[in-house]
């Protein structure tokens, strides 16, 4: 197995604050020693409500935040050692963006081009391919003020991606952005990977977005990664499926749960008004099983099969909705 | 050298988006000449009054003031800029890549340099159209100071800004410090006017004992001690104000 690109183990952060008035000063744990492995070639989403942790981490793999604590190697070097290796072989591209308004976005590319230590004219060149590859031509000169939201959302991985770094980090790419331009910048992402290899390590809070476009979920909260793995196998982990079945009327109801519960082995089943709640591990391929059983002695009047949501995992693992606790 | 590279990188951009705004361009030249046109006639008539010495020629005594005065005030308010840099996350991308981070803040502050060398050669090259008399070598030291206190006031507001990453939080403050070091610096009238304990005040800004160096070698008196100690204090504000803006810089929570 090859090296890890992130291998980071028991990395923690604390901070200080002062106390107000009366009470004393204590230490707050922002993170509270994650272990975390990222291979070559994956994207791997972030996923936690604001306040979880994920900045801070983020900003501790970048090098902008010495850990406290624990130890962490990016693509080989050493976060506390070589942080300037860690630099040369990343991207990042922060939640607030990378060029100024007034600034023309070739000029903004080429100069953080330089900062890498790569000569103008090879930038320019780089620059420009990586523009068409995300659909950008024609923004060469353009000020990056006057871009799109998406746009220059998408600016901002060139400016990420323009010395090739093997790994790029995205923290909150689609925040602000309208539901048309987030596919279409999650199909980008996805053909960054694909198409140079770039290991992606992406933070967000949406749930649809981790789901679409990480190959693996880590979930942080307060704090702390509570649950680690593809988004198929976090939802299995809560427990299943859910098949929904309408009885023809209410009072039909408690003999249909009887029934379907009998023929799934005893599978839980709630009522609720004229339908049905069944729990199972694999809704899908349940199905079949429970219409045939049910046969002629039983009117179904209609069926549906709810697969869990991230934020079902979510509510399982930390007992909120992420919903809610990005909110808070 | 790296640092030095880098620095003229972050240099050569922020001087590309300077000269970009006209604006910017048309005001910041515009500026040393209207203190002149519009201060300077009041000076005339008040050093009539010899509250600033025997035979002393009022420009002599004005334009040292006023080049302490751009300055200060010239260079103040860059972090304004660099809070809205800040905000766009230019700040934070520049960070992440291998350039040094002290090159983040000279590169900027080197452009502040430059625009104020302009200013204060256009403020002495029309105070000589105005009725200047001055040594040669004198304009250059006067031209100089401008330079260096703009590189020790632009580290400084690069500093505050960082730390406070808010317009509304640095435009008081920002304030509250130029505006006593301004009044107490004898800039605008002479400090001898003022009663003893404002004259003790005044004895310890810094600002003052530049202002009364320039105004020395204005007058021709280049070995005068008042010439030297405003020499070694703007050398001395240079200092701290860089090494105050590299640490805040280097500092990994700004």
């Amino acid at each position: 197995m090859s090296t890890p690109i992130i291998d980071a183990r028991g990395l923690r952060k604390t901070y200080k604050v002062r106390g107000r008035g009366k009470e004393a000063a204590r230490t707050v744990e922002a993170v509270k020693g994650v272990d975390i492995t990222v291979d070559a070639g994956e994207i791997v989403g972030f996923l936690g409500p604001n306040g979880a942790g994920k900045t801070t981490t983020l900003r501790m793999l970048t090098t902008l935040l010495d850990p406290s604590g624990g130890t962490a190697t990016v693509n080989g070097y050493d976060l506390a050692k070589d942080p300037v290796g860690v630099r040369r072989s990343i991207g990042y591209v922060a939640q607030m963006g990378t060029t100024d308004s007034s600034a023309v976005a070739g000029e903004e590319l080429v100069d953080q081009a330089r900062l890498y230590g790569i000569d103008r004219d090879v930038a320019a060149e780089r620059g420009k391919a990586l523009l068409s590859g995300l659909d950008l031509d024609g923004i060469w000169e353009r000020k990056c003020g006057t871009l799109s939201g998406g746009q220059r959302r998408r600016l901002d991985i060139a400016m990420g991606l323009i010395h090739e770094p093997r790994m790029v980090f995205l923290d909150e790419p689609s925040t602000g952005l309208d539901p048309q331009s987030r596919a279409n910048l999650w199909e980008h992402i996805r053909r960054v990977r694909d198409d140079f290899d770039t290991t992606v390590f992406i933070t967000t809070h949406y749930m649809d977005e981790a789901d679409a476009l990480s190959d693996r979920l880590l979930v942080i909260d307060h704090g702390e990664i509570v649950g680690a793995g593809t988004s198929e196998e976090l939802k299995r982990q809560v427990g299943g499926d859910q098949v929904l079945l309408t009885a023809a009327s209410v009072a039909a109801a408690p003999g249909l749960a009887d029934a379907a519960s009998a023929i799934l082995d005893g599978a839980p089943a709630e009522v609720d008004g004229e339908v049905v709640r069944l729990t199972v591990p694999h809704g899908a391929s349940t199905l079949p099983q429970l219409l045939r059983g049910l046969g002629d002695d039983h009117d179904v009047a209609g069926v549906e099969v709810r697969r869990p949501t991230l934020d079902d995992v979510f509510l399982t693992m930390t007992g909120r909705s992420l919903r809610d606790a990005a909110e808070v | 050298m790296t640092i030095a590279r880098d620095t003229w990188i972050v240099f050569s951009r922020a001087m590309r988006l300077s000269l970009r705004q006209p604006v910017w361009v048309v005001f910041g030249l515009l500026q040393p000449i209207l203190y002149l046109a519009l201060f300077g006639p009041l000076l005339e008539t008040i050093a009539d009054t010899r509250a600033f010495g025997e035979d002393v020629d009022a420009w002599q005594i004005f334009v040292p003031g006023l080049l302490v005065q751009l300055g200060l005030f010239g260079a103040s308010f860059v972090g304004f800029g660099l809070i809205s840099e800040w905000r766009a996350g230019v700040i934070e991308r520049m960070r992440v890549t291998p350039a040094s981070r002290t090159s983040l803040l000279l590169g900027r502050v080197m452009r502040d340099v430059v625009v104020l060398l302009v200013q204060g050669t256009i403020l002495v090259l029309t105070a000589l159209l105005f009725g200047l008399r001055a040594p040669w070598w004198a304009l250059v030291a006067g031209i100089g100071t401008v330079a260096l206190l703009g590189a020790c006031f632009a580290s400084l507001s690069y500093a505050t800004a960082l730390t406070l990453k808010s317009e509304d939080a640095f435009a008081p403050l920002l304030n509250g410090i130029a505006l006593p070091l301004l009044l107490l610096s004898g800039i605008l009238l002479p400090m001898t006017l003022a009663p003893q304990w404002l004259e003790t005040l005044s004895d310890l800004n810094p600002l003052k004992h530049v202002v009364d160096g320039v105004r020395a070698m204005f007058r021709g008196e280049l070995t005068d001690p008042v010439a030297l100690w405003g020499v070694a204090i703007t050398v001395g504000l240079v200092l701290i104000g860089l090494a105050v803006g590299t640490r805040v810089f280097k500092r990994q929570s700004a």
